[in-house]
């Protein structure tokens, strides 16, 4: 006979049921049920609030969002075949509209606006897109991550091991370090807002104050420059303490005994933590980059409270391309294609991610 | 050549005073066992030597130098410590050759010195395997064998044994003995099992409360013990202390009873002794004899047989409880009474302050 104990756990599955109920519930609402609509939706043409029946239309969402298409121009020649030079020597070029706007012969680039270009000897070639805003949002979206990803996992890592340190005191530092992650991420970036003003901003007076007043200053969040670094330092700044709480732990799992028996054989610092700490920090380490990786892609307040996507569309992201789409356009079906799009390219690279740092 | 020099060596964590001015030499190539209950500082006497706790007074040579203020990899030292400290993520080679990859010895030098250790520990096939697919034992190998290929002047041992079980722990034993045979290095052990360190050393240093109790060898601390502690902590049953005081002092030899005890003679240096002075009579449970005319009259109270020997549990008439050790055919039952007689020129006889009276010699 099997003890009482575990029969009546076993046999009280209603309990169970019920107890995990609420939360089962509410989790379905708020994340399966949206999940699969965004899948669903994103192939339809679901708009916010429509009197017409939402009908099934494929592909048509992403390849409006994907299509990309060249375009090769050669410049304009004069009747003798002789090449046209403007007044300032460049040469001319038919325009790009011409294509675009109903031209038969290049039906497939029919709405496509310019992307990027680059001049191969006196051919240009271009490249189009369908989808300008999202091209850019894409692209920002990726530096961002490119850039936030190693710097931030780096910079935590740094925090962490002077944070790790047996220093009186030491649990000041963890505090500040630690006290931007408690605070709300509309709070801070309505913070950075002042601080980055471009008139009397904290950053450009204290720059204007370490130069002596050679600083021209610089509105930080409205040049197309300056917009997308600005956002990334406030993210990081924001976002490092969570993660040097991570690392910290992950150091403090590493036996005091390692480096013990490093010292006495010699190493000298830099090698414990190639030798000791680094190998110790693996699985740590695979755990930030896909939580900072995946985080970054999510960029959205911060655009939303301090820039709109602008200026010129610099700091559009997917995120914020998305929710503008579904509920400021009320096109549901774009903002889930988006979604979709950001959700498959997240999976893929956590996967690739995973595949890297696996056990060897 | 590297013996060892503690002078007065003190170490105090803020008020706390851990270790309180140990004085020892240590010859080269002596094998030296630090033994002690737990929390009596040996851990922190062998890592000061080691150079991973600071020294707070005192001075430490190694080789005739002073290396108070040296790095510990300057010493010339090899620790194996209690939780074998092997890099998890590096193969038992590189493990073993890690300090040698430090110092940047030449890869084939290095090759060699590594198949070398792992030849005399019997561990050339593990040499690929990761220190998680490793026994206790064979991880305790593979640090020792870390700690051998660097050549060291001294080996340091931190409790290497005590996460072994009991049998592999009797084999390592005797490798430990055999390897200090073959390299002639010195090595100081820690361990708190008296077992381990009357097995091993050529020198046992008996530490409690920070203080250095006795040194000597196995035999003069098991047969002549310095104090009460020591009588105590060496030898395993413990030895049995009796109350008693002196009835007659000769010229050499004095004659002690007590409540427990009738008189019994034994020989000591009677310097200092007046009839009527309060000792303990301290007996080993195997230097015990029965005798129908004992000076020892008790019950018996518990019986273990191990087949070579029977160790019995006896209550005194004051409710004292002494331990004996009997033949292993010795007929004895729960409820017995036994009559015992301590073998005189063995037993030992400590004053009031705990210490044992020196014998004639």
């Amino acid at each position: 006979m099997r003890p009482n104990q575990t029969k009546s756990l076993q046999s009280n599955t209603l309990a169970g049921w019920l107890m995990s109920g609420p939360a089962l519930l509410l989790i379905t609402l708020f994340l399966i049920v949206p999940f699969l609509l965004a899948f669903w939706f994103s192939f339809t043409n679901q708009r916010l609030i429509s009197p017409n029946p939402t009908q099934f239309v494929g592909t048509s969402n992403f390849e409006q969002l994907l299509g990309v298409g060249t375009l090769v121009l050669e410049p304009e020649t004069a009747e003798d075949g002789s090449l046209v030079v403007s007044d300032k020597g460049e040469l001319s070029y038919p325009r790009v509209r011409d294509f675009t706007r109903n031209n038969p012969d290049f039906q497939h680039l029919n709405g496509m606006r310019e992307w990027f270009g680059w001049d191969w000897g006196n051919t240009r070639v271009l490249v189009l897109a369908r989808d300008l805003v999202f091209m850019k949002a894409l692209t920002n979206t990726l530096f961002f991550v490119a850039v936030v990803a190693p710097l931030q996992s780096l910079i935590a890592l740094l925090l962490a091991l002077m944070i790790n340190q047996k220093l009186r005191g030491i649990n000041v530092f963890r505090t500040v370090y630690f006290m931007p992650v408690v605070v709300s991420i509309v709070v801070v970036s309505l913070l950075w807002r002042f601080i980055y003003d471009g008139r009397s901003g904290l950053l450009n007076n204290l720059l204007q104050f370490l130069s002596f007043g050679h600083f021209r200053p610089v509105d930080w969040l409205g040049n197309p420059d300056t917009a997308m670094w600005a956002i990334i330092v406030m993210s990081i700044w924001q976002a490092v303490g969570f993660h040097m709480v991570i690392w910290l732990a992950g150091l403090q799992n590493i036996p005091l005994t390692l480096y013990e028996a490093a010292d006495i054989e010699g190493a000298s610092s830099w090698q414990k933590f190639r030798f000791v700490t680094w190998p110790g920090l693996r699985n740590t380490a695979v755990l930030i980059l896909v939580v900072i990786t995946m985080q970054a892609f999510a960029l959205f307040s911060q655009i939303d409270v301090m820039t709109n996507g602008g200026p010129l569309d610099s700091t559009q992201t997917l995120v914020f391309q998305a929710v503008q789409r579904g509920y400021e356009q009320q096109n549901i079906a774009g903002g889930s294609a988006i979604s979709v799009l950001l959700f498959l390219m997240v999976l893929a690279i956590s996967l690739v991610q995973r595949y890297l740092t696996r056990e060897r | 050549m590297a013996g060892l020099s503690l002078q007065n060596l003190q170490k105090t964590y803020g008020k706390v005073e851990v270790i309180k001015g140990v004085n020892l030499e240590i010859e080269h190539g002596e094998f030296v066992v630090f033994v002690g209950p737990s929390g009596c500082g040996k851990s922190t006497l062998l890592r000061m030597i080691a150079g991973l706790e600071d020294i707070t007074g005192g001075e430490l040579s190694i080789g005739g130098q002073v290396v108070n203020a040296m790095q510990p990899r300057d010493r010339g030292v090899a620790m194996v410590f209690q939780s074998y400290a092997l890099y998890p993520h590096m193969t038992v080679y590189d493990n073993v050759g890690f300090g040698l990859r430090i110092k940047k010895t030449p890869k084939d030098e290095r090759d060699a010195k590594i198949r070398e250790a792992a030849r005399i520990l019997q561990m050339e096939h593990l040499l690929d395997r990761k220190p998680a697919q490793l026994s206790g034992g064979q991880r305790q190998r593979v640090a020792i064998g870390r700690a051998i290929v660097r050549q060291p002047e001294v080996f340091l041992f931190d409790e290497p044994l005590s996460n072994l079980d009991a049998s592999l722990r009797m084999d390592m034993r005797m490798e430990i003995s055999k390897l200090h045979q073959d390299l002639g290095a010195t090595m100081i052990y820690v361990t708190h099992d008296q077992v381990e360190a009357m097995t091993l050393a050529d020198k046992i240093v008996v530490l409690n409360a920070g203080v250095v109790q006795q040194v000597g060898s196995p035999l003069e601390l098991y047969n002549r013990p310095a104090n009460l502690f020591v009588a105590g902590f060496i030898g395993s049953p413990k030895m049995n202390f009796i109350a008693v005081q002196v009835d007659e002092i000769k010229p050499g030899m004095v004659t002690v009873s007590g409540p427990d005890i009738r008189a019994v003679s034994i020989p000591v240096v009677t310097d200092g002794l007046t009839v009527g002075t309060a000792l303990t009579l301290g007996t080993r449970p195997h230097q015990m004899l029965t005798a129908d005319q004992g000076a020892i009259t008790a019950t018996v109270m518990l019986v273990e047989h191990l087949g070579n020997e029977t160790i019995v549990s006896l209550r005194l008439p004051s409710g004292k409880a002494i331990v004996a050790g009997l033949d292993g055919d010795f007929p004895v039952a729960v409820g017995d009474t036994l009559h015992l007689t301590p073998e005189a020129n063995k037993a030992v006889l400590f004053d009031e302050d705990g210490r044992s009276l020196p014998i004639k010699s």
